[in-house]
């Protein structure tokens, strides 16, 4: 019989109509409680948003891999070896791995803060310099503005060619020059620009990513006479193998190759994006329990503020509670009653807060939406489990506050009831 | 239909108890209209919260239509309120948010009758109260004598075997009183036993029989007309 007919429905809005400033008020704490959890949620996951979209410029199944020097010795090398990969222990490796769809050499000359080692005319600068192979924008995805990226044949005809980045553009060329077909000068080998791009995301990483420019790596070999040597691997992993397997499968494969001991824990190093993802969903999740349990908290208060008005309310209406007792109510029904009234109140409130939350998250997300810069911040939201989830909290916390009210309500005698005066 | 036999019952009070009820014994059979007359602090209130189960005793039997009610739970007692007994108070007891007809129905609603039969029965009821034409008014918007009718009127609703009025008509002016017991002379005659406190002889006078209570105990019990000087009795215990 907990059902809601007509006349429970109207008993509850008399409750609240008839001392309305007091219902309001009351249900303010608890509106703004879960205005709170709405909002602490929303901008946390508009923060997961905001650094998941720059970490979605790198592709989420990479993984890198490089040599350094051996802290074991084995089969006859001295520990302290500094080891180094080649071309061929490249196409080696992507011939024997199980983990792995794809394996980019890449090398680099130059560097961060380097000499300046590129000039065109009277320009100059000083550039990342990498040799690549045709396939590294599928691990390293990056918008081409103009031309092309490299292809098959720049590399297996050794071309002097280059793509380059945006900033490299800015900087060698006058504003409105056509870069493409013209050549620039690295290290005094003359390369052909055939390409411009301009990096995915807008962070430090990818500001950096636009002063590198891009040759064949066969050509790279040939004309800075490095021989084959690799500086790095950039990989991407099979679909559906885990990210820490592969990267230890990986690293035992080139030790093998390398002659390295397989439990050095030095001498090859790797980092893979799916761990780092991991890591920040991690953190992340971290953020959303944290601001469910302080909004839950706000909630409590507000909820403890429905219980204090409620008993506050039993007391006023001793003198009714005792004629619905002398007219035949059982102490089930007015704890029912009770009980019913302040869910009502409650949810009421919660509802009115939860509409005003998810009101200023769109809102807010509107504003983003229309261009204000608002950093690392994106489209903050509240997705409909969390939702569910707080309304269950509110659920328990309304029962809760109504318990004590209702067993005031159930201690009060009819007898004293009807002798009270009001 | 009612028995009593020997009911004690005391208040605790800081440093001891005060006997209120000190062995009742009272029968009354079905149909009788009964006034229970004494000063203040005579117990008679005390009685009929007694008999209308909303208030228990110390020791005494207390039969209802044949059942012990002694050690009743709440829910039990609450159902026996439902079924058997109607109240009326002097203060009226409306509920003071509800309407006229919402205040008649909601014992119905106590007893699980659905909604569209109770909002029949009860506007039956007020009609037959003469008080149709205020179904809607709230109670503050009723005169001392019509908020009596609706009360009357809910007491009747669950058509119980026994109405028990404590001070009906204390609140009311002597033309409305006579009213009001007019009102309740016509349900006493349609068989339902009728109980009234009072203080007042010349509503007592207008029951068939009149215990008179003092001190707790019953001193006197007869026929409203043959009961001793009522004026001088009340007079003096008044003092």
């Amino acid at each position: 019989m907990m059902g809601l007919d007509r006349d429970r429905l109207v008993e509850l809005v008399q409750v609240v109509v008839r001392n309305p400033l007091r219902a309001f008020l009351s249900a303010l704490g608890v509106g703004w409680g879960l205005f709170m959890i709405i909002i602490t949620v929303g901008a946390a996951r508009g923060l997961e948003n905001g650094v998941k979209a720059d970490m979605g410029n790198d592709v989420s199944n990479s993984m890198f891999a490089w040599t350094m020097s051996t802290s074991l010795p084995y089969k006859g090398y001295q520990r302290g070896r500094y080891v180094e990969m080649d071309i061929d222990d490249v196409r080696w490796i992507q011939a024997n791995t199980q983990h792995l769809d794809l394996v980019c050499p890449e090398v680099q000359l130059g560097g961060y803060r380097g000499t300046n080692n590129v000039t065109r005319g009277k320009q100059s600068g000083a550039f990342d310099v990498h040799g690549a192979i045709a396939e590294y924008p599928q691990v390293k995805p990056m918008n081409i503005t103009e031309g092309r990226f490299l292809n098959e044949g720049d590399l297996a005809g050794e071309r002097k060619v280059c793509v380059i980045g945006s900033r490299v553009k800015d900087i060698l060329f006058e504003m409105g020059e056509e870069p493409l077909g013209e050549t620039v000068q690295i290290q005094g080998v003359i390369f052909r620009v055939v390409g411009v791009y301009t990096p995915k995301g807008n962070d430090e990483d990818a500001q950096n990513e636009a002063e590198s420019i891009y040759i064949p790596f066969s050509t790279f070999s040939k004309a800075f006479n490095t021989r084959g040597r690799v500086g790095w691997l950039s990989m991407l992993i099979r679909d559906g193998v885990d990210a820490e397997e592969a990267e230890e499968a990986t690293k035992q494969l080139i030790k093998a190759r390398l002659s390295i001991h397989p439990d050095d824990p030095r001498a090859i190093g790797a980092w893979s994006m799916a761990e780092e993802f991991q890591k920040a969903e991690l953190l992340f999740s971290g953020m959303r329990l944290i601001s469910l349990l302080f909004g839950s908290l706000a909630l409590l208060a507000g909820v403890i503020g429905i219980t204090n008005i409620m008993l506050i309310s039993i007391k006023e209406r001793t003198k009714e509670l005792g004629i619905r007792r002398s007219l035949g109510a059982t102490p089930v029904r007015i704890l029912q009653q009770i009980i019913g009234e302040t869910l009502f109140l409650t949810l009421l409130a919660g509802l009115c807060g939860l509409v005003l939350g998810v009101g200023l998250l769109e809102a807010v997300d509107g504003f983003i939406e229309d261009g204000v810069d608002a950093g690392v911040f994106r489209h903050p939201e509240i997705d409909f489990g969390t939702i569910m989830t707080v309304l269950c909290i509110l659920l328990g916390m309304s029962i809760f506050a109504g318990v004590l009210p209702a067993l005031r309500a159930l201690a009060i005698k009819p007898v004293e009831a009807l002798r009270s005066e009001g | 239909m009612l028995a009593l036999r020997g009911i004690e019952k005391s208040y605790p009070l800081a440093g001891g108890s005060l006997p209120v009820l000190k062995g009742i014994d009272l029968n009354i059979v079905q149909g009788e209209m009964v006034a229970i007359m004494g000063s203040s602090g005579s117990g008679k209130s005390t009685l009929l919260n007694v008999l209308g189960l909303l208030d228990g005793f110390d020791s005494g039997g207390y039969d209802l239509d044949g059942v012990d009610m002694a050690g009743l739970s709440e829910k039990q007692a609450a159902r026996y309120r439902s079924q058997f007994l109607g109240f009326v108070f002097q203060s009226f007891n409306l509920i003071s948010f509800k309407t006229a007809l919402e205040n008649v129905a909601l014992p119905l609603f106590y007893q699980k009758v659905p909604r569209r039969e109770r909002q029949k029965r009860a506007m039956e009821m007020l009609g037959k109260m003469g008080m149709d034409d205020r179904a809607d008014h709230l109670p503050s918007e009723l005169s001392g004598g019509q908020k009596q009718r609706v009360a009357i009127a809910r007491a009747l609703i669950t058509s119980p075997r026994v109405i028990l009025a404590d001070e009906p008509t204390g609140a009311l002016d002597s033309t409305t009183s006579s009213e009001v017991m007019e009102v309740l002379r016509e349900v006493n005659a349609s068989g339902i036993t009728v109980i009234i406190v009072t203080h007042e002889a010349d509503i007592a006078a207008q029951c068939d029989r009149t215990i008179r209570l003092h001190d707790g105990v019953i001193i006197e019990d007869g026929k409203s007309g043959e009961v001793v000087e009522p004026t001088a009795r009340g007079a003096r215990s008044q003092d």
